[in-house]
């Protein structure tokens, strides 16, 4: 037996089996493109280390959350230019409330996006399942506001269940489902305004306190300032525990300074935020400040999914799905049922976007625009850098997407421009995020050698 | 030489497609810790024949021992519970996920009731360094980003992570360069001299003198050569794979 190939493949080997091929690069050696799909914190070992393998990722595609969040701060400047209104206070805390209805709905819409299937419907079910919630809260029900938002958002998550197995079970595309349930479900909106006696021309009117004050209300200065301190201590603390556990078991790490940078920006850009929100936004008359309660909302809803997306099995046989059904099939994974599961959480999700919808007008009414808010709520999860085409994407991507689109329509209408105009600008921003990132992304996966 | 149980012992296994016979009354044994080769021409069988090790498709007739017991696969569950598991050309890898989440996909460890990264990544560093793959730089880089060789080498520990005792490679090194099907190769030789049985279905003869211990050859659905690696050489091998038979090796036995 002899341990040296020969590298000249002989005539003999009879099938035909194809040895051609462009020379590989060694093996012992990591071929320059290598370095650009990964993320630095794997490679680094010092800061200089960690930037330099940061930055060819950002120019390789795998870009991350900054070049969009320096998207943001350019758009932002460029409105502070032509409107001195767009910085202020008020604006820019009516900016963020503005937002946290398509983030909410970009995160729905992204459980579907990283199985690599598409949600038509979360404008529509989060409606039902809202109104489902408001009709119960209000006259003649009168149900206490927390079972009444149990069974709406439980409607949601069985819409979603309901779509997902036929999806599954039936073998029809995801497209095509949620299409007929962008349809269906408007018709069961319009059936639950109907039958409501408490709805009037077609508007349930939103009495309950609770819901209200989660768009309207706002927590006290000091209470937003203690929540802050709270969260990035938390933060901080598990984020330091977690690497200095790994660095004890030798694991590879991030060096502690990038941890600390890290931990460092979300402090500083948690101060400007809640400093922000406490400057007073009121006349003076009746002064106004203090942190929206819906933004703690969007946050909670944003740990919550980011927890079960990267640190559960449920979220890891997402992701594997949605990159390649076979392998998770093959691995033992029961595919029909996690992506029944992660319908089902769409649509769940779907349902908390529209409460905070329904709490910001104070009302839902049965002109909800579903169909556009669907769309919105696709182009922000893009937009914030989650793949179209499936196993990609995190929570902070609709986050980051759905300010963009907010900061635009909010700075566009500052402008004086019309509704035309800023529609058009949406389309630019959405073409141009979905070229950069098809661009980048073909030329970081040719560049692998994939 | 001492009679040893065999790991996979097939008694007159046939599989009948319709008016096709696929396999037609194959016997084929493979020993434990061992490399078995099986060789044949395109349509020879040899598909058919690692799908029924597999669990995917019943035999039509015959009859499988494994560690002498008689089994039988109804499903590729079946046969990965008893140990085997077959390594296909795609991989069934997932791009998306790093080389300690595809070893192990589907098997994930958890603290808690959540993912326990930290078991999982030393447990996968010490099967890749037991397995001495160790030109990856980082196990926690995407599969995406690793060459062919690697990836196989990703593939062939997530086996190994799930105590596999059999592993079936289906042209492992088809798509691979000269220094990267060496390194698989070497990685097949280190994966028997664990004690893991190992059926290797190469086209490249280089491959299977540079590694098998065995060598069966499917000629037509039917296995027309079976013996240690020394009794062939490349002449007779060719022989038997387009012909079924060989005067050469008649001649010289």
């Amino acid at each position: 037996m002899t341990d040296t190939i020969d590298p000249v493949a002989p005539d003999e080997s009879p099938g035909g089996a194809s040895t051609t091929e462009v020379a590989p690069a060694p093996d012992s050696a990591i071929a320059p493109d290598e370095l650009v799909v990964l993320a630095p914190d794997v490679l680094a070992e010092s800061i200089g280390d960690y930037l330099h393998a940061w930055w060819r990722r950002i120019r390789s595609g795998e870009s991350g959350a900054l070049p969009i969040i320096v998207g943001l701060i350019v758009i932002s400047i460029f409105f502070e230019v032509q409107s001195s209104a767009f910085l202020t206070s008020t604006n820019i805390v009516n900016l963020f409330v503005q937002a946290t209805f398509i983030i909410l709905l970009g995160m729905a819409e992204l459980y579907a996006l990283i199985l690599s299937e598409i949600d038509l419907s979360v404008g529509f079910v989060g409606a039902v399942g809202a109104s489902i919630a408001m009709a119960l809260i209000g006259a003649p029900q009168n149900w206490v506001w927390w079972a009444a938002l149990i069974v709406g958002m439980g409607a949601c998550a069985l819409i979603g269940a309901f779509q997902g197995t036929i999806i599954t079970r039936l073998k029809i595309p995801s497209f095509v489902v949620t299409l007929a349930g962008l349809l269906g479900w408007q018709g069961v909106l319009i059936f639950v305004f109907d039958t409501d006696k408490g709805a009037v021309g077609g508007v349930i009117t939103i009495t309950n306190k609770y819901i209200a004050d989660l768009v309207s209300g706002n927590m006290t200065p000091a209470a937003g300032w203690i929540l802050l301190v709270v969260l990035v201590g938390l933060y901080g603390t598990a984020t330091v525990v977690r690497t200095s556990r790994r660095r004890a078991k030798g694991l590879t790490t991030p060096p502690l300074s990038i941890t600390l940078l890290t931990v460092g920006a979300v402090a500083v850009a948690g101060i400007v935020l809640v400093y922000i929100c406490n400057l007073n936004r009121g006349i003076q008359a009746s002064p106004v400040s203090g942190v929206p309660w819906v933004i703690p909302f969007v946050l909670l809803v944003l740990v919550a999914q980011s927890f079960l997306l990267a640190r559960t099995r449920l979220g890891r046989y997402i992701y594997a799905i949605g990159a390649s059904p076979e392998a998770a099939r093959r691995a033992g994974i029961h595919v029909a049922r996690i992506r029944t599961i992660a319908f089902a959480l769409c649509s769940f999700t779907a349902g908390l976007a529209a409460v905070v919808y329904a709490s910001r007008l104070g009302s839902i009414s049965v002109g909800f625009d579903g169909g556009t808010y669907v769309l919105y709520a696709v182009a922000a999860a893009v937009i914030g850098g989650a793949s179209l085409f499936g196993g990609h994407g995190k929570p902070i991507h609709p986050l980051l997407g759905g300010l963009v689109i907010a900061t635009l329509t909010n700075g566009l209408a500052l402008l004086n421009i019309s509704t035309a105009g800023t529609d058009i600008a949406t389309a630019l921003v959405l073409l141009v995020a979905v070229a950069v990132d098809s661009t980048l992304r073909r030329r970081g996966r040719s560049g692998a050698g994939g | 030489m001492a009679e040893e149980v065999p790991l996979l012992e097939l008694r007159g296994v046939s599989k009948v497609f319709g008016a096709v016979r696929a396999l037609n009354g194959v016997n084929f044994t493979v020993p434990p810790g061992k490399i078995t080769s099986l060789a044949g021409d395109n349509g020879a069988g040899k598909s058919v024949l690692i799908k029924t090790i597999a669990g995917l498709w019943e035999p039509s007739e015959g009859e499988i021992y494994w560690e002498g017991q008689h089994v039988r696969f109804h499903s590729p569950n079946d046969a990965e519970k008893h140990g085997i598991t077959t390594i296909y050309q795609d991989l069934a890898l997932c791009d998306n996920l790093d080389i300690v989440q595809n070893m192990f996909l589907g098997h994930e460890s958890l603290r808690h009731r959540l993912l326990d990264e930290t078991a999982m990544e030393l447990a996968a560093r010490k099967t890749l360094a037991d397995l001495h793959v160790t030109t990856v730089r980082s196990i926690r880089q995407p599969v995406a980003s690793l060459s062919g060789g690697q990836r196989q080498s990703v593939a062939v520990a997530k086996a190994v992570m799930q105590a596999a005792k059999l592993v079936i490679m289906d042209e492992p090194t088809a798509a691979l360069g000269v220094a990267q099907t060496r390194m698989v190769l070497e990685l097949i030789k280190r994966l028997s001299s664990q004690g893991t049985a190992v059926i290797l279905i190469s086209h490249n003869l280089n491959d299977v003198f540079a590694v098998a211990d065995q060598i069966s050859i499917l000629y037509l659905g039917q296995m027309v050569a079976s013996g240690p690696a020394e009794d062939f050489d490349r002449q007779v091998i060719v022989d038997y794979m387009t012909t079924g038979q060989s005067s050469r090796a008649e001649a010289a036995g």
